[in-house]
């Protein structure tokens, strides 16, 4: 048991931070939770769709509720919410160093850390890929449900997997036609419930199909997709033109790593979830005995799943700082990975619950 | 689908998420000229709103606007205030605001007015 004083800090103020600030603050534990964002709530807000999975994990609940939610129990609790507070470095001894509102520099001595820094969307090369109108599926996202404008009238998604037909509906919903989802594999990768919505609505799914190139002067003004073989060659003669001002790219996520590495975090990859990520042990710790990593960059997977592993490191490092007894930790990790081991069933779930057994045994041999 | 759009683009009636709400409205200056803007709203969404789509180009002359639109890739990036290299997606309006097309990575123009100055 240790308990000097010093505050865990919680860097990223989405799902997984904002619930292990909740946790450690509840135990009585400091905390101080930094977001580089004006506005907490990570990519919470632009989820409108009803989340998936039981009643205790918030099922049939929007993405933008659940975060207003979780908004209101850190005010409650009167968490240390430092926004516009940038990150950018980590000094041994874990001194935080951060930069406030772009010109306000200072470091200070954190007893634990807590990584819940997300994950990036991948980009896709191909010729004309830079011309304005192409983005990525969750910037089209950001500004039709979050800002409400309408980036453009006419899309090609590229990419069937959940973040490709949950935009492509919330586009449509937004007023814009979307002309195509396009997939690379040779089946949708989808949720079916998500796949169907969008499929009734009218558009064209095209399996085994890749966009060969964006054309235009100053903006995007069509999209050439084609056919592609079991090597992912295009075949030729199956080109199609279709004529979109926006092509959004839905082709995964990658880890946000950056401080973990500049942490001194242990790395493993498994391409399953983003990447190289940070490897973990069963209470989220990183290689690190004082760093914790959760969410997103601990592996791309969900909203719901990245809340309890922010639960789940939360109370252990309440515990590890001295702020909760062995006994209680215990029984609140136990209920938490419960929680996580139902989140990880079916077909989808199962890639990633084995998946992420992998990350484990990296922290071991660590 | 159900939503509905004002000329200028913005999404003011929706299924999910209701009504847009009332907003207080700033000025910003693109290019010099005046654009109505929504307090608190990111640079990138006034001009996504007013229909700019060419926010910046290279030093080759290529035409860029956002890509990632959550602070991530730069793409966005544009000259505020005299400022270069400012993401236009993380950055809330101001009044009287001005913003830029800068080609390349920009150039400093509060630095070449202040040594004017001198």
């Amino acid at each position: 048991m240790r308990n000097d004083g010093k505050p865990a800090v919680v860097i990223g103020a989405g799902p997984a931070g904002l619930c292990a600030a909740i946790e450690l603050k509840k135990a009585g534990a400091p905390v101080v939770l930094m977001d580089e964002n004006a506005k907490p709530g990570g990519q919470l807000f632009k989820q409108i769709h009803k989340f998936f999975g039981s009643q205790e994990h918030k099922a049939g609940i929007r993405g933008f509720d659940i975060g207003k939610e979780l908004l209101a129990e850190s005010l409650r609790l009167g968490i240390d919410v430092r926004l516009k507070t940038e990150v950018v470095g980590i000094e041994a001894g874990l001194k935080v160093w951060a930069v406030e509102d772009r010109s306000k520099s200072y470091t200070f001595d954190a007893g634990t850390l807590i990584l819940a820094t997300g994950a990036t969307e991948n980009a896709l090369s191909f010729p004309g890929w830079t011309l304005p109108g192409i983005m990525t599926a969750g910037c089209a996202q950001t500004l039709i449900n979050v800002h409400r404008v309408l980036p453009g009238q006419r899309v090609l998604m590229v990419g069937s997997g959940n973040v490709g037909v949950i935009v492509a509906y919330q586009l449509m919903q937004a007023g814009a036609q979307v002309a195509a989802v396009i997939e690379a594999l040779p089946r949708l990768g989808g949720y079916g419930v998500h796949t169907a919505k969008v499929r009734r609505a009218g558009v064209p799914f095209y399996c085994s199909t890749t966009i060969i190139r964006a054309e235009g002067r100053e903006s995007v003004e069509r999209a050439v997709i084609a056919s592609i073989d079991a090597k992912f060659q295009p075949i030729p003669g199956t080109e199609q033109t279709l004529d979109v001002d926006t092509i959004c790219l839905a082709v995964g996520l990658t880890p946000s790593i950056e401080l973990a590495c500049i942490a001194g975090c242990k790395q493993i990859y498994i391409p399953e979830l983003g990447g190289t990520m940070p490897a973990h042990d069963e209470f989220m710790r990183s290689s690190l005995e004082s760093v914790y990593v959760v969410g997103d960059i601990a592996g791309v997977e969900e909203a719901s799943t990245a809340m309890e592993e922010g639960r789940l490191a939360g109370i252990h490092a309440a515990w590890a700082m001295g702020y909760m007894d062995e006994t209680t930790m215990k029984t609140k990790t136990e209920e938490t990975k419960t929680r996580l081991k139902a989140l990880r069933q079916g077909v989808f779930g199962q890639k990633r619950f084995e998946a992420k057994k992998r990350i484990v045994e990296g922290r071991k041999e660590a | 689908m159900n939503a509905e759009k004002s000329p200028d683009s913005r999404i003011v009636k929706h299924a999910v998420l209701g009504d847009m709400p009332a907003q207080k409205e700033v000025t910003i200056y693109f290019e010099g000229k005046p654009l109505k803007a929504l307090e608190g709203e990111p640079i990138m969404a006034t001009l996504v709103a007013a229909g700019v789509t060419v926010f910046r180009y290279t030093k080759k002359g290529s035409p860029r606007r956002m890509f990632c639109g959550i602070g991530r890739c730069t793409d966005c990036v544009m000259t505020v205030d005299g400022v270069p290299g400012v993401r236009t997606c993380v950055t809330e309006v101001r009044e009287g605001m001005r913003v830029e097309r800068q080609q390349g990575v920009g150039s400093w123009k509060v630095q070449a007015e202040a040594s004017h100055a001198q």
